[in-house]
């Protein structure tokens, strides 16, 4: 019988693309909020009278 | 409110695919071509939206909407289960547990709405919040399950996303971003109840009192043509209101004598009357008494396709509105 506590390959590789695909989604929401953040900074400061 | 039943696990460990598969990604795709319309036609030469914050907003309602689908998938399993066509959905195959698809479901809802809040406006953010709530509790928790009027009320819910992306680009949500919106709510019952006349077993079996299952098929067919006699006008009246020009009002007009035409025929077809024997895998293997029913729901997808692309393409292509071409 095999150790339910013991991981199998497929089970590893699943965790491993779940993983990556985490990151991935990280990496990009704080790429989105930097862009927008430079796009609405750019926006109030064109806007912004000298 | 009564809790799903669990569904049981599967010895698949969950792939990231099945993550994506929870976010209902044809449903998504369908949301977005709707929320662009909206965002498109929203003209406003003066101060027009940052590309990026349209491709942000975008995203935004895409997640929400993929986050609503998921909250779907974490509720109705139970019902997913036992229905061909949804039985290999994740969280009712028992690849995903269902606490993690309701995880995946509050926190995009949370992120996408405050992201879409902080970058573009809180109207947009707002009614995108409001059509994740109203899909995921009004329609998953309390109508689908109670009332044959399920897909009516709770077609609303896809019927803003056009809204919300006028409201991303412009910050209001004037009368022909609501003529968007009752186009798409007009729509969903003819669309859904032909779908229900050659799958109301399925629906049957789950205790889901679609319209043919609670009040049988000819009633069913006779509302269908009630919901099509009202849908096809209002499918014109944009091209009077300053948002559709020539090629959209032809389009409206043809599309809608066909429509009218194939609700005709599922009218006085008997779509839906008797047991349907099909072979346990052939999902959609109608007989030829269904075979009207499933022209019509394949017919409105490519309509309701059709009347968005015109306006969108209009829109893009600086066309004139029909009220500027015959003052």
């Amino acid at each position: 019988m095999s150790d339910p506590a013991r991981e199998t390959e497929g089970e590893a590789r699943a965790r491993r693309g779940r993983n990556i695909a985490l990151a991935l989604g990280l990496v990009l929401f704080v790429a989105l909020v930097f862009v927008v953040t430079i796009v609405r900074l750019g926006a109030n400061v064109a806007q912004q009278p000298f | 409110m009564a809790m799903p039943a669990a569904v049981s696990r599967s010895a698949t460990p969950a792939r990231w695919q099945d993550f994506v598969q929870l976010l209902k990604p044809r449903v998504m795709s369908l949301v977005v071509f709707t929320a662009i319309t909206g965002l498109v036609c929203a003209d406003r030469p003066i101060h027009p939206i940052h590309p990026i914050l349209a491709a942000v907003a975008i995203l935004c309602i895409a997640v929400g909407a993929g986050a609503s689908g998921a909250l779907n998938m974490w509720y109705d399993a139970d019902i997913d289960s036992q229905m061909r066509r949804t039985r290999g959905r994740p969280v009712a195959a028992g690849r995903v547990q269902g606490a993690d698809a309701l995880a995946l479901g509050v926190v995009l809802s949370l992120f996408s709405v405050m992201l879409l809040g902080m970058a573009v406006n809180w109207l947009a953010a707002g009614l995108l919040a409001f059509t994740i709530l109203f899909y995921a509790v009004v329609y998953t928790m309390w109508l689908k399950r109670s009332t044959p009027q399920n897909i009516v009320i709770g077609g609303l819910a896809g019927a803003l996303p056009p809204v919300i992306g006028w409201a991303a680009a412009t910050g209001s949500t004037p009368l022909n971003a609501w003529l968007l919106c009752a186009i798409i709510f007009m729509w969903t019952p003819p669309h859904f109840w032909a779908l229900s006349l050659y799958t109301s077993e399925d629906y049957a079996k789950a205790g889901v009192p679609m319209m043919p299952v609670s009040a049988g098929a000819a009633s069913t067919r006779k509302q269908i043509l009630i919901y099509s006699l009202l849908f096809t006008p209002l499918c014109l009246v944009p091209a009077f209101t300053g948002l559709g020009g020539v090629a959209y009002l032809a389009v409206a007009g043809l599309g809608g004598l066909v429509f009218l035409v194939l609700a005709w025929r599922v009218f006085k077809s008997r779509a839906g009357d008797a047991a349907d024997p099909r072979q346990d895998d052939g999902l959609y293997d109608v007989k030829a008494a269904a075979k009207d029913a499933r022209n019509l729901f394949a017919f409105s997808i490519l309509y309701l396709s059709l009347l968005f692309a015109t306006l969108l393409a209009e829109h893009l292509l600086d066309l004139p509105a029909l009220s500027k071409v015959i003052p």
